[in-house]
This record gives C-alpha cells, structure tokens and sequence, in this order.
C-alpha cells in the first residue's frame, strides 16, 4: 500500500486554509455583529433591578417634531412623490376639475386653505389641486391622533403629505406655534376646520383654528370646496374607487377690524357654504341666493339620518346641461 | 419707478436694433448720425389691488352718472357688453381684467335682485368667439353660469330680427344696435383700452353696431380725415361715434361705462421673451444668449410650429386703472392713462420711418397674419400711433419687416382671400374699391353666412383693413416690406426688398442718400407725440 503524501493532520490544515473558509468564516463573524448591533439599536437595554428608569421624552403624536421634512432632501422626496405618486392617482380615481386659482392670484405671501372634509382623499387632492408655487411649500394641520399615532406613520406622514400635528381635541400651544412660524416664513397651510371626516356626507361646524391662525399671521384665507372626495374613499373604506371630484377655491378672506375669531370662522363657514352652492349649480346662482341669505347650509338638513343621506345624495354636480350654447 | 419712452440718436456704438419680423426677430446695425429710434416706456406700476379698485371705481362713478349699485333694481332688464378677441394683444394671463370687472357687477346685480341679465361679446364684424376664447374672457364662473342657459351670446350684426334701428345723426348716419342691449334698462360696457383709439361711445355705436351703421364711418372718407384716429380731437372715427353715441343717448339707451386701461408689460420680465423688452445695449449675457438662441430655433422651425408657439404666448398685462360712470367723462380720463403709458415725445418729422411688425393683430388672434393684415398694423395702427403730425414727412418712405406669407386662416379670414385675388389685383385705391366692391363683398350671402355661423369676419372686413390705410396710403411716397414674400408684396402694391440695406438704398430714389430714418421700437405699444 503506498502511503499518503500527506498526513490527515496536514490535509486537515489545507482545508482549513482554503478562501472559501476564510469567506465563510468572515460573513459569519459580520453577520453576528450586524445582529449584535441591529439588537443594540432596536432593543431597548434591560433595565437593572432596583434602578427607576427615567420618562422619555415622547417624539409621536403632537409632540413629533417635523422641522426636518422642510428640509430641502425631505422637500424633494415629496416632490417626487406629488409627482409620481400622487398626481397619478389622483387623476386615476378622481380626475379633478379646479375651479378658482385665479381667485386669490393677487396675494402676496403664504394663505391658509381652510376646506371642507369628507375623506382621506382630501389631502392629496389639495395637494396637487393647489397651482405652484404656493404648491412647493405647503403644509397640512393634520390630526396628532391619527397620523403622527406611532414612529412609524410620523415620519410618513411629516414626510410625504408635508403634516405637522395638530390635536383634535384640545388646544395644543406646540402646533399653533409650529403654524404661526412656518406661515411667517412663507409656507402655504392646508387645514381642515370640521376637525374631522364628515361622517355622512354632510359638513360639520367649523371650528375657530383657522380663523385663529390668520388672525395672528395676517395670512388670508382661502375657502376651498372640495366636492366628491366621499365617494372616491369615503369613511370606513380602505381602497378608493373612481369619481370625478371638483376643488372650487374661494376668494381670500382676511379678519375685519374688530371682528372676533368665532364671528370669521363662521363668515368662512359660510363662504364654503357658498363655494359648495357653487359646484352644484352656479356662480351667478349661488350669487343671487348668497344676496338673499338663502344659501344651502353646508351641515344639511336638520332631519333624521335616513333623511340627509337621501338629501346628501340628491346634490348635483355642476355642468349636468348642455355644454355647447348657440353663442 | 418705470423710465418713460424716449428717443435715442443712433451713433457707431450703438448695438444693432431690433426688429420684430412676424413670428421672428431681425437685428439691423442701423445707419449711425441721421437714425433715430424711439423707444417705449417702461411697464407702469399696476394697481395694488384690482378687485378693490374696480369695486371703488363702481361705487364711485365719474360725470353725470349715479353709483352702479343706485342704477340696479329687481325686475329690470340688464345687459352687460363687453369687449372681444382682438383686445388686448396679446391675450392677458388669466384671470382676464373683463372678467374680474363683469364678477364685480354681477355681484352688484345679484345683491340687488336683478334676474334678467344677458352678457353680449362686443364684436361688430369680427368673428364669432369660441368657447375657449371667451371662457378665457369672462371667466369659467360666468361662462358656466350663462352660456348653458343662452344668456352669453356673440354679437350678430346680420340678424335682422335682433337690431334695431334707433335713428340718424345730423350727418345722416344711421344708428342701428343690438335689440336686447338698445331695449335693456341699462348696458353696462365693460372696456379694455389697449390704445387710445378704443373705448368712448365707440365701444356701443361700433361694438353692437350693424354693417348699415358701421359703414358711415369705416370707409376712406373718415380715415383720410382722421389724423391720427388714436387721436381723439383730430379723428373724424372718433366725431362719427361721438355723434352716434348722442343719438343713442337721447333716445333714451343708458350706458353705464367701465374702461380699463393696462400697462405695457408685453413679455414679461423673466423668462426668455422678456429680451424683447428690453433695450439692446441692456441685454445681459443671458438675454443674449436666450436671443440667439430663440432666433435660431425659430429660424429653424416650421411656420406652422413657430405661429403656434407665438399664439399659446399670454402677457402679463396688469392693470393700471380704472373707471365708471358717464361715457364720455370717464373717456376722458381713461384717454389721460393710456398716454400716460404709450406717449413719448418726439421732434419733428422723418424721411424714412422703419418698423418691425410682430405676429399679431386685433384681427389675426389665434389665426395667421395675412398679407392684408400685415398692411393693415404696419399702416393702419403703427403708422396711426401719433398724436400731432405724423412721424415720417409727406412723401416719404415706411419700411416695415414682416414675412408677409400668401397664406389666409380659411376659417376665420374666407373673403380676405378673395378681396386679395380680385380686389387687390384691380386696384389699390381704398375709393374704388368702396364704389366698385364693397357691397358685393357686403351682402354675400354666403360670406354672410359663415359670419353668423362660423367663425369668419364679415364679409366687407377686408375692406375696412385696406381702409385703415387710406391716410398713410396717401401721406406716404413709397412702402417697402423687407423679407417678405415677393408676390404677396407686389400685390399689395408694396416694393419687396431683402435686407433693411437694400430697403434704404430703394428709398434713396425717392427721400434722397441723406434721407433721415426713425424706427418705431414697438411693441410694447408706443405712440409718437410728434411736434
């Protein structure tokens, strides 16, 4: 028998060298410093017995700090979302008809939008509805509650619709400080003054933030319709489905001298009435009723809930006649 | 604080000037120590907040006139006129100022009850508007609001059953209207005073005039006779209309007139146009480049995509007054703001006046300048923008720069291109014409039709283009039209010239080698104060 060349020793060393097993050997020991570090970051550490831990200083809901998703990187992710997200969307399940813009062409300086709200459609909607550049820096009051709720849909949120938080149901000093700066360093603010979806199609009362914010900024607002966001993604649903929708911008109103909060919150509500008498008939009838004060409420009819939804779905849109005259 | 218009003496420094040549632009090095070029002014400072001015300007009428609000009742009926296409040039960005000015009375009207409103496009024998032009006019608001309903019609000045004849001037000429707005309780004409010509009693007794009216004072008796008709004391357009407009207002038509003017912000003052208004040795490094490379582009491409590229352009014309009331004393002060804008005073008289006509008129507005047209702006308006004397002498010589194609928009412009073959290629004397063709042209019935159905300018509207230039025709010695189309040119009984030089040496057989030359630098509109 003709002995080995090698000892198994030897051969067993030669193995041991080969690249293959030095590569092996190296991922192995990354990939378990990666784990190591990954559990570092993500983990909170044991905290030892008989030691307190400190209070956090919370960073979701209203205390989220958006300043960073006015930077220019954050500004042209949304950008770039605007453009290749939401745009395509939107004229893919609502295909918008703006009616307007040339309402408030004159204002120098940032405006606060104050709309109506009926669905989660309405922020995007406004968002490529809006004409540029008052469009590149814009903003959105958006509920703390719901979209800054945990770490993950804060950063979304701030990011790509351009939110800060606002509490629904209590005065928060942090947003209206955040707001009061942003408009005086010329952003655009979008906010919803029902404070909430409309439940049924209806609008609800508005509230005193918007009037309160252009009071103390000098920013104008903007009333703004926005008619058939309820039935593209309405209450409750999850996944939209195709409707026209049409944003009817109103004239700029500012605080008359003299004139409280409540009083101009209710002359916007009441713009926005006129607004929406607009979009489902036309100006000059909308005019004519807004002279003799008998503009539609926005809140509908005061009946039982069987009878607004029956009203709420008799509303026309407007240009149900002949769109070519003789003229 | 804008710089007002002035007149610059050209020397060897000076760079070459601009001329606009149709949908293109040419730079001549114009002949240094007897050129002269005269410059527009500046863009004056528009009006802080136009929606409050105009709501103020309502409430607050000049002349003999009550405030609007105090002339609307319920139950009356009211119809509100308002300028068309051809102003302003070229078309304003939105929101257009007749549309801002019309919201603001229908929100009066509304306030007061008014139900009977009708709204009529102001368009004598100019083409029908289309829907997107005057949606672009009035609003999509107005539109959607009366249009459906047939409440905002274009003028018809050949419907007999919708005139109405309201009686005769002194002179004879007779006054015929529109019915709806002759039998309102009240016409309120909303007015865009583009130059001083427009506006006054001309904006009713034309603007809603009938071809049997309008013929009194659109024919080569009054524009001889009108030195300039943008001068309102020496134009016999401007009596005619004014006596027009006091038969219309003793017989009982109530006019409630609002005129605007704006400034002269043509291309803007950032983007690639804006080198066109500015002065030449003021072009920056980038206006330089923008020009050279605008120029070369467009000399490269199609007629077609150039006129289409020159037509989407919309100006950011913006408002510098305006005011309401009595007719002819808010004429007055509107008259004040449009020279404030577009007079710059100039000495003496020229041997050789040069211009460069742009791609625009009040008659091509989306449609193509044709060669009649082009006659028209070079010797009906920027020949007539002067108040005084004429900037050239008796005799002398007009160049003016334009493509001038044998080419006609078939839809708008169908009897242009016959008055062009049979017209033009008998005579081109503006008397003749009137006595020999006019009323054929008049009284087709098919051009008839296609003004009242299509989109086609009156049949007779050649005419009063040729018309437009029976006083420079008979002022001046010579025209010559550089780089234009050669026969087009010879037909319209112009001299064809290739370069500006070779213009200047043709006008030296008849002004002389030492011949003096003033260019009108325009647009942006200027008009000439010559004394």
């Amino acid at each position: 028998m003709t002995p080995m060349p090698i000892t198994r020793k030897q051969a067993t060393r030669l193995v041991r060298r080969l690249p293959v097993n030095r590569a092996v050997s190296t991922v192995a020991r990354s990939s378990s410093r990666a784990t190591r570090m990954a559990r570092t970051v993500l983990i909170d550490p044991p905290t030892p017995a008989g030691v307190e831990r400190p209070q956090r200083k919370r960073n979701v809901g209203a205390d989220y700090d958006t300043g960073w998703a006015r930077a220019w990187p954050a500004r042209l992710v949304r950008l770039a979302a605007l453009n290749l997200v939401w745009r395509p969307l939107a004229e893919a399940f609502a295909s918008p008809t703006v009616y307007g813009a040339d309402r408030f062409v004159d204002v120098e300086g940032p405006v606060i939008f104050a709309a109506n709200h009926h669905s989660h459609a309405d922020t995007p909607l406004m968002m490529t509805a809006v004409p540029e550049p008052r469009r590149n820096r814009f903003f959105i009051a958006a509920a703390a509650d719901y979209f800054f709720a945990n770490r993950f849909s804060s950063p979304l949120s701030a990011l790509f619709i351009g939110a800060i938080p606002v509490e629904r149901h209590r005065v928060s000093r942090t947003a209206i400080d955040q707001s009061l700066a942003l408009l005086a360093d010329g952003w655009n603010m979008l906010i919803f003054p029902e404070g909430a979806r409309s439940p049924d199609g209806w609008g609800q009362q508005f509230t005193a933030g918007a009037a309160f914010l252009s009071s103390h900024s000098g920013a104008p607002i903007v009333p703004t319709y926005l008619m058939g966001t309820d039935k593209v993604l309405p209450k409750g649903r999850s996944f939209p489905r195709r409707h026209h929708v049409t944003v009817t911008f109103g004239a700029p109103l500012s605080i008359a001298e003299g004139e409280d909060t409540k009083t101009f919150a209710a002359r916007v509500q009441a713009a926005v009435a006129r607004l929406a008498d607009e979009a489902g008939s036309d100006w000059w009838q909308a005019s004519r009723r807004a002279a003799s004060e008998s503009t539609p409420s926005l809140q509908g009819p005061d009946t039982g809930s069987w009878r607004r939804s029956w009203a709420a779905s008799a509303k026309k849109r407007r240009g149900t006649y002949r769109s070519w005259p003789k003229v | 604080m804008p710089r007002p218009g002035f007149v610059l003496d050209v020397d060897r420094s000076t760079p070459p000037i601009l001329f606009h040549h149709g949908e293109g632009f040419r730079l001549e090095k114009l002949p240094a120590g007897r050129t002269r070029v005269i410059y527009p002014a500046e863009p004056l400072e528009p009006l802080k907040n136009p929606t409050g001015a105009i709501r103020d300007a309502l409430d607050n009428p000049i002349g003999d006139s009550e405030p609007l609000r105090a002339l609307l009742r319920p139950g009356m009926k009211l119809t509100i006129a308002f300028d068309d296409i051809s102003l302003p040039l070229p078309p304003m960005k939105r929101p257009d100022i007749r549309q801002r000015v019309i919201e603001a009375v229908l929100e009066m009207a509304a306030a007061a009850g008014v139900d009977d409103v009708v709204l009529i496009a102001a368009l004598a024998l100019h083409r029908r508007m289309t829907e997107d032009e005057l949606r672009h006019a009035v609003g999509d608001r107005v539109y959607d609001a009366f249009a459906p309903r047939g409440l905002l019609l274009n003028h018809d000045a050949e419907d007999p059953d919708n005139l109405l004849f309201i009686g005769e001037t002194e002179k004879g000429e007779e006054v015929e209207i529109n019915r709806r707005a002759a039998e309102s309780d009240l016409i309120v004409y909303v007015n865009i005073n583009l130059v001083s010509m427009d506006g006054g009693w001309k904006s009713t007794a034309t603007g809603l005039a009938s071809y049997r009216s309008l013929r009194h004072h659109h024919n080569p008796h009054t524009m001889r006779h009108s030195r300039s008709f943008m001068d309102q004391h020496r134009s016999e357009l401007h009596s005619a209309n004014w006596r027009m407009g006091k038969v219309l207002r003793d017989s009982g038509v109530k006019v409630f007139q609002i005129e605007t003017t704006m400034n002269n912000n043509v291309f803007g003052t950032e983007g690639p146009m804006s080198v066109l208004q500015k002065r030449e040795w003021e072009w920056t490094m980038k206006d330089r480049v923008s020009m050279m490379g605008m120029k070369a582009a467009l000399d490269r491409m199609p007629q077609r995509t150039r006129r289409s590229i020159f037509n989407s352009w919309q100006a950011p014309h913006a408002m510098t007054s305006v005011q309401a009331g009595e007719v002819e004393a808010v004429h007055r002060l509107t008259t004040e703001n449009v020279y404030a804008q577009h007079l710059v005073p100039v000495e003496g008289q020229t041997d050789i006046l040069t211009m460069g006509l742009p791609y625009i008129s009040p008659y091509n507005v989306n449609s193509i300048l044709n060669p009649i047209l082009v006659a028209c702006l070079g010797l009906g308006y920027f020949f007539n923008l002067y108040r005084g004397i004429p900037p050239v002498r008796e005799g002398g010589v007009v160049i003016m720069s334009h493509p001038t194609p044998w080419e006609f928009h078939p839809v708008h412009h169908p009897s242009y291109i016959d008055f062009f073959d049979q017209v033009l290629s008998v005579t081109h004397d503006p008397v003749r014409m009137e006595q020999e063709f006019e009323k054929s042209f008049a009284e087709d019935e098919w051009y008839r039709h296609l003004y009242r159905t299509s989109y086609a300018y009156h049949g007779v509207h050649p005419f009063y283009m040729w018309y437009w230039c029976a006083h420079a025709l008979q002022h001046v010695g010579q025209v010559i039209i550089v780089g234009g189309d050669v026969r087009a040119v010879r037909r319209l009984g112009f001299k064809p010239a290739s370069t500006l030089q070779d213009a200047l040496e043709m006008a030296s057989d008849v002004v002389g080698r030492d011949a003096t030359i003033t260019h009108l630098h325009n647009p942006p509109i200027l008009m000439a104060d010559v004394s």
